[in-house]
């Protein structure tokens, strides 16, 4: 590269932007102190805590496809539904053991990410968009019809699931609900981060700008959207695994069309292609819906809806572009 | 044999019956789609829309059917073009993704509105006495108002195609989706051709809920539940195109009411099935061109 013989000072500083783009910065620490923090604030709250800790987790593993591979996908429920039967068939016939029940069911949701992929990711534009939206609808039928094996609209009965580690058996306080959702959360951002600022991340973020250049330049497009379509899957087959386990069941709901609905909505509110928008959509809608709906069915579909268009219209990044705008405006006025 | 072809001429009827439904409902959409390049998935809320005023009408303030309809078709209709012009308009030619989330967030709030309003349950649809019981024809009876919406869907349809075809305004709109930029470069004012259109194209969606609601009831979740089969007429049947969901509405009627009659319990799995075969084969549509 021509370009790594930077003349000045200012050639340098970008240069190092570049290549410390992938450095620890302290601020990166918050989500997680708060999780931590908010684990002995609300003890009372730790089985919803679980529930947007796997929602902060689905939502991560659609950034990945959505925010940096630019794909639009209207079915990643499917995916999350997968790894939730899957853990729960395991854990129904004998299989108890959580963690390599875990890896299976990210396994599993990871090889329908490939199949599927290699339909849909050929596709572009609305033949995209409709073809993930009817592998979801696909599986959530055949699911609710093969209530022999799934249990059909009564959900899967009889989860049983050892301690983790042997050690920590999940209790009715949603300790270590809260606690193995959260490990599980902290891998997985390590494992997304990596791929983010690997170089198979950067050509993934190329392919998202400008597809006929990344062919010009001899990059396996095709190739490179799957790997990352399947990884996006198996995240969120881990995501939906992490519930079945914690929960101990596993329902038709967790293949619907409108989980895939609100995971796009958490992502788009908290800021996509920017890791940490889960992280601030996720709380946001979870907890706005369990305020809102104990007060009126109406209000939850009216507010949520309502902050959906508020962001599409004026501010497309998101909370975090909000604030990313922000923080930008305060140090222009501070230096000048 | 004689219950072959009972059934068979049973699941026509009642297919065609759906398609002419469905076909009101989406063609505003396929036009939408096709003109604008608008990914509108909240266009069920127009229908919902439509059904929620024609039944008020009727069943709560005595309107006359035709009256409730009409009534419903031109107060949609006008709504529609408020929110195009104030929101719709705003995100021509921005990213997919934007206009995915706006119509997601449409149909929430639609569905936050009507549950407030309306309640969470379905509004009763119940035909004026003249359209109740059956119509004998020569060979044997059928429902008077399934009959009557076959009859209503193909005068529709037929004005539909005619004004298409043969008026200045229709020429206007085939040309705007032939060829947009060639459209403004002679002269035609596409925004008002847009704003226009999405108008038509929801009043007819309307109309579609309003006498659809004996096949599809009207409640919250209308637009969300039925959105997966609109979209299917509109892909299957090709965008942009007036024709191709008119097939699309038929093949996808007369299929979900084959396969709901003859194999239940594999209910719309098969529907999903074929729609996915359809476009790996043809992702443009049956009826669409390549682009």
């Amino acid at each position: 590269m021509t370009a790594a013989a930077p003349a000045g000072a200012r050639g340098r500083g970008a240069i190092g932007a570049l290549t410390g783009r992938h450095r620890l910065k302290p601020l990166e620490a918050l989500p997680w102190a708060a999780a931590i923090g908010a684990y002995f604030l609300f003890p009372d709250y730790l089985p919803l805590g679980a529930q947007v800790l796997v929602m902060v987790l689905f939502a991560l593993s659609l950034d990945l496809i959505l925010g940096y591979g630019g794909i639009i996908t209207l079915g990643q429920a499917a995916f999350f539904g997968v790894g939730a039967y899957t853990a729960g068939l395991l854990g129904a016939h004998g299989w108890s053991e959580p963690i390599t029940g875990l890896l299976v069911a990210g396994a599993v949701a990871g090889a329908v990410g490939v199949l599927t992929g290699l339909i849909v990711l050929r596709t572009e534009g609305l033949t995209l968009l409709m073809l993930t939206l009817m592998i979801n609808v696909m599986l959530y039928e055949a699911a609710n019809k093969a209530s022999a094996v799934t249990g059909g609209s009564d959900g899967l009965q009889g989860i049983v699931i050892s301690p983790v580690l042997g050690l920590f058996r999940f209790d009715i306080f949603g300790r270590t609900a809260y606690l193995y959702s959260l490990a599980v959360l902290f891998l997985a951002w390590i494992l997304v981060r990596t791929i983010v600022h690997s170089p198979f991340g950067r050509s993934l973020t190329g392919i998202r700008e400008n597809v006929a250049r990344m062919h010009a330049i001899g990059s396996p497009v095709l190739l490179r959207r799957l790997t990352a379509y399947a990884i996006a899957a198996a995240l969120s087959g881990i995501a939906g695994a992490v519930l079945t386990q914690s929960t101990q069941f596993v329902g038709l709901e967790s293949l619907g069309v409108d989980r895939s609905g609100g995971v796009l909505i958490v992502l788009i509110l908290g800021g996509f292609g920017r890791l940490y928008g889960a992280f601030v959509g996720a709380p946001l809608y979870m907890i706005a819906q369990d305020r809102l709906a104990a007060l009126d069915p109406a209000y939850w579909p009216l507010a949520i809806g309502g902050l959906l268009i508020a962001v599409v219209m004026l501010a497309r990044g998101g909370v975090l572009g909000l604030c990313g705008a922000l923080l930008a405006s305060l140090r222009g006025k501070g230096r000048r | 044999m004689h219950d072959l072809a009972a059934a068979s001429i049973s699941i026509a009827f009642h297919g065609v019956a759906l398609a002419m439904v469905l076909y009101l409902v989406s063609v505003g959409l396929s036009i939408t789609m096709g003109l604008m390049g608008f990914v509108n998935l909240a266009h069920g809320a127009f229908a919902a829309a439509g059904g929620y005023v024609a039944l008020t009408l009727m069943n709560d303030l005595g309107v006359p059917f035709p009256l409730a309809l009409a009534i419903a078709a031109i107060s949609v209709g006008g709504a529609s073009m408020l929110l195009e012009r104030l929101l719709y308009s705003r995100l021509y030619g921005e990213h997919e993704l934007s206009q995915v989330m706006f119509t997601i967030g449409l149909i929430l709030v639609a569905t936050g509105a009507a549950k407030g309003i309306w309640g969470p349950l379905s509004l009763p649809m119940h035909p004026p006495a003249y359209l109740q019981g059956d119509v004998d024809l020569w060979f044997r009876s059928f429902p008077t108002y399934r009959s009557f919406l076959i009859a209503a869907g193909v005068v529709l349809v037929t004005a539909l195609w005619l004004g298409l075809e043969r008026t200045r305004f229709g020429a206007q709109v085939r040309a705007a989706v032939d060829n947009r930029r060639m459209a403004q470069s002679v002269g035609i004012n596409t925004s008002l051709l847009f704003t226009l259109t999405f108008a038509l194209g929801s009043a007819l969606a309307a109309l579609g809920g309003a006498i659809g609601a004996e096949i599809w009831a009207i409640d919250t979740g209308y637009a969300q539940e039925h959105l997966v089969y609109f979209l299917i007429v509109v892909a299957v049947g090709g965008l942009g195109s007036i024709r191709g969901p008119f097939f699309a509405s038929l093949l996808l009627g007369v299929s979900d009411t084959a396969f709901k009659y003859l194999l239940p319990e594999f209910g719309a799995f098969f529907i999903y099935a074929l729609t996915l075969v359809l476009l790996l084969w043809r992702p443009q549509g049956l009826f669409g061109r390549a682009r």
